[in-house]
């Protein structure tokens, strides 16, 4: 049978070219430039500001402040004036207000920031509306319900706040990550100065927005704009009580280095290479939505995404074969486009970054398979990719390509599964695709990643803690783990020791 | 022996050929519990996400005329009189009195005794075996709930066929299937084939019926589709209608995942039919998307792709004129029955 013969390799045909959908912007009242947002208000920044352009387009959106060591001050000296006069001292109850009201406008606003978000990131709006924006409403409901309960997190009774904290967060899920780092930090009742990243500070800026329409106390919430200078500053600020950090693995290392030993509480979630396990008796239609959804959301651009797929021998050719096909109905283009599935790559930087690992990948032998999508003049793309015969020593098996490139590697038995999948220095996620329940449990106790998904891929939820082994970081993010980041326990767990060790 | 070659075999040597063994209750079993499982959450997952593909204007305009050339217009009721079956002739052949460029319809679906007052009314526009016109596709076997011996099936089959059926829509024994005894449903099915089979040698088209709702589980629904194609089905049809839930689109993609895999082993193109429930345009395009994702757009056609419905028509009209004229109309534009 020639490929011709197959209805599966779809050509450009009629009705599968979906005339355009494009979500309209005119709900986006953009502003030209934005400032920091500093107690409550936008201020400029001292800094040379920036502009943020659409990596779909390369066309600007808005200029950006650029916050400098005097901003970053400002901004610390606001969080902490405001954690001593008001939010530390407000009922966790209260808090827990804030926090539902905030939840209530990021619905009302969904829309705006989901279109804000694809304009300025460059991710299909379908995900932007379907998955980011509801989980970032979820993620402040969830918290907002844990703000009067602290005592019963775990951490004994009266746990107490930590203070300011320095939230440094990344550019692939800019709305998303916001949330998982505002709110169980002011559910747990310390004051935040985050730091989007400066290619996606757009809906950072929104979220300002809804921050002064929830009457949040002045202060509370800071934002700073700026790159890498001013994350430096800020997780460096003497007066900051803990860190937390999402993104490369390099930068996490220099951040704990250059906090050690200043009593700095830290989180850091970092890189990640996950294995995504698929056993021959899997439910294979399934399992290639998941390989797609582990790799391919998001143009690969998920810590956790699922790059490496370790497929067991026998179906190796067939799981190739049904995810060629798959991925041939992919549409790629417009962020913006509701039908859109692949978004454009972020930055150049980083589509360069992709092209660099990819041709290493050929160089070092492997099989190089792209998806024939339509590619936009402008902008920052790269087709969905799969790597055959990839070894387990090659590049591309080992270094996080953040991109969406799949390697495919085989096994044999459930225990070189294992073996190769913990063969990696991350440990931030892993997929088991089976259909028998005991394998699954089985394979799941063995892998060392922090989650764990079975015939699923990239889901998330607020009340599912979230973080790495090795080099993909340490601490928990969400759930009832998530709060422990941002708290302290007030020595109920630890027993009573008096000064000089005496009992 | 190849695959290929086995094509041209009776439904029962082919089988035996896939099969690599004797046709035996035995063997038949090992068979489809070989086939891959089904994971609930990930179907419907996937089934959601086609349903949220958005359709403008021009994809639109020719949606709406291939689900109305994809429609088995149907009357299935006990209460159904020559009067009735002969209205809706006349709405399959011409569905939209105010706009001649109306396509027809792919068949109209009735039971077996209605048949002959089904090609009176029809006339000309009847295909009557040929490859041009509107169908006519009789439900047999007992329908709907095939509870009868098997001389009692052929007997329903073939008086339909006598009485010019182009189509039979025969419903699958669901006590047997759900008792583990395939062979059973795999020898009806066969059976019934034959009885289709006319004077002249040529066959009707047999659509097996696997009344998912019944079915149960999404693993049943595919190891009875497999069965069907195997046992020489030419289309898979959900439901009778009679049972609830009938269609939904996580079932139909997995039917079109088991016709996308036949047809992957053996090049052969197996038909898929939706039926019950499906009211809406809107509903209907995420079907057609569905087809379009997961089989290819070449099965949005008659003789590969069916949906049963008797209200769909009229929604898909008033979404017509809509588009032609650019106002909403309303219930009273169109036809009832």
């Amino acid at each position: 049978m020639t490929e011709n013969d197959t209805a599966l390799s779809v050509k450009a045909p009629s009705f599968l070219d979906y005339a355009p959908a494009p979500e309209s912007t005119s709900i986006l009242h953009l502003k030209k430039h934005y400032g920091l947002f500093i107690d409550g208000e936008f201020v400029d920044g001292r800094g040379d500001s920036f502009t943020t352009i659409s990596p779909a387009t390369e066309k600007a959106i808005a200029s950006i402040s650029n916050a400098n060591n005097a901003d970053v001050d400002a901004a610390v000296a606001a969080a902490r004036k405001a954690y001593d006069r008001t939010w530390s001292k407000l009922s966790g109850a209260d808090r827990g207000k804030y926090l539902f009201r905030i939840a209530r406008l990021v619905q009302e606003r969904a829309r705006e920031l989901a279109v804000a978000e694809s304009l300025d990131n460059g991710k299909p709006i379908k995900e932007s509306r379907d998955v980011d924006v509801p989980l970032v409403a979820a993620w402040f409901f969830y918290y907002a319900g844990w703000a009067d309960k602290l005592d019963y997190a775990g951490l004994g009774p009266n746990p107490q706040s930590l203070g300011v904290a320095a939230q440094v967060i990344p550019w692939n899920f800019p709305l998303l990550m916001l949330a998982w780092k505002i709110a169980p930090a002011l559910a747990a009742g310390n004051t935040v100065v985050i730091k989007p990243a400066e290619t996606t500070p757009l809906s950072a800026m929104i979220f300002a927005e809804i921050l002064q329409q929830a009457g949040l106390p002045n202060g509370v919430v800071n934002i700073v704009t700026g790159a890498g200078d001013t994350g430096h500053a800020l997780v460096n600020h003497p007066d900051v009580n803990k860190v937390a950090f999402t993104g490369s693995t390099g930068v996490g290392r220099a951040i704990a280095k250059s906090i050690a030993g200043t009593g700095k509480k830290v989180t850091l979630e970092l890189g990640g290479k996950a294995a995504n396990i698929v056993f021959d008796d899997a439910p294979i239609d399934q399992a290639i939505e998941g390989i797609v959804d582990g790799i391919f959301f998001n143009q690969g651009h998920v810590c956790c995404a699922g790059s490496r797929l370790l497929v067991q021998e026998n179906i190796h050719d067939e799981v190739v074969d049904r995810l060629k096909a798959r991925l041939s109905t992919l549409r790629m283009g417009d962020p913006l486009d509701k039908n859109t599935d692949i978004g454009a790559i972020n930055s150049k930087a980083q589509l360069e970054r992709i092209h660099e690992l990819s041709n290493i990948g050929e160089a070092e032998g492997a099989e190089r398979w792209t998806a024939k999508c339509d590619m936009p003049q402008t902008g920052f793309w790269f087709a969905p990719t799969i790597f055959t015969n990839v070894s387990t020593s090659s590049r591309i098996a080992r270094e996080e390509v953040f991109g969406p490139v799949l390697s495919v590697l085989t096994f044999r038995t459930p225990a070189e599964a294992v073996a190769k999948a913990n063969n990696t220095p991350y440990g931030l996620s892993a997929g088991i695709w089976s259909d028998k329940g005991s394998r699954i449990l089985a394979v799941a106790d063995k892998l060392r990643a922090g989650v764990i998904w079975a015939n699923t891929f990239n889901r998330f939820d607020p009340a599912s803690p979230f973080g790495g082994y090795k080099e993909s970081g340490y601490g928990r993010e969400g759930g009832r783990h998530g709060l422990a980041s941002y708290l302290e326990s007030s020595g109920w767990a630890t027993p009573a020791v008096t000064k000089g060790g005496k009992k | 022996m190849t695959i290929e070659s086995a094509i041209a075999l009776a439904p029962a040597e082919r089988a035996v050929t896939l099969i690599g063994a004797d046709l035996t209750e035995k063997s038949l079993k090992l068979h489809l519990e070989g086939l891959s499982g089904v994971d609930a959450v990930g179907l419907e997952k996937r089934a959601a996400g086609l349903g949220t593909r958005s359709i403008k204007t021009t994809s639109k305009a020719w949606a709406l005329d291939t689900i109305i050339k994809l429609i088995d217009l149907t009357t299935l009721e006990g209460a159904d009189t020559p009067g009735k079956v002969r209205s809706l002739a006349a709405k399959a052949v011409l569905p939209d009195p105010g706009d001649s460029s109306t396509p027809q319809v792919a068949a109209v679906c009735v039971y077996g005794d209605m048949v002959p007052f089904a090609a009176e009314a029809l006339g000309s526009a009847w295909s009557n075996g040929s490859d041009e016109g509107i169908n006519i596709a009789a439900v047999a076997t007992a329908f709907p709930s095939g509870r009868s011996s098997l001389p009692i099936k052929i007997a329903d089959t073939k008086e339909a066929v006598a009485n010019g059926a182009d189509e039979i829509d025969m419903v699958i024994d669901r006590g047997a299937f759900l008792a583990g005894k395939y062979g059973i449903v795999f020898d009806q099915i066969v059976a019934v084939k034959e009885a289709c089979r006319r004077d002249n040698g040529t066959y009707t088209h047999l659509k097996v019926i696997l009344e998912t709702g019944e079915l149960n589980t999404y693993d049943n629904v595919r190891k009875a589709s497999w069965l069907s194609i195997l046992a020489g089905g030419d289309f898979i049809k959900t439901s009778t209608g009679k049972v609830s839930p009938a269609a939904t689109l996580p079932v139909t993609l997995l039917m079109l995942e088991v016709v996308r895999d036949w047809h992957l082993l053996t090049g052969e193109k197996i038909g898929v039919k939706p039926a019950g429930g499906i009211r809406s345009s809107k509903d209907a395009i995420k079907y057609l998307v569905t087809v379009a994702e997961t089989v290819g757009e070449e099965w949005l056609q008659p003789h590969l792709f069916r949906f049963g419905a008797s209200s769909l028509l009229n929604d898909v009209l008033m979404q017509r004129q809509k588009l032609t004229t650019g106002h909403y109309s309303g219930p009273d534009y169109v036809t009832i029955d």
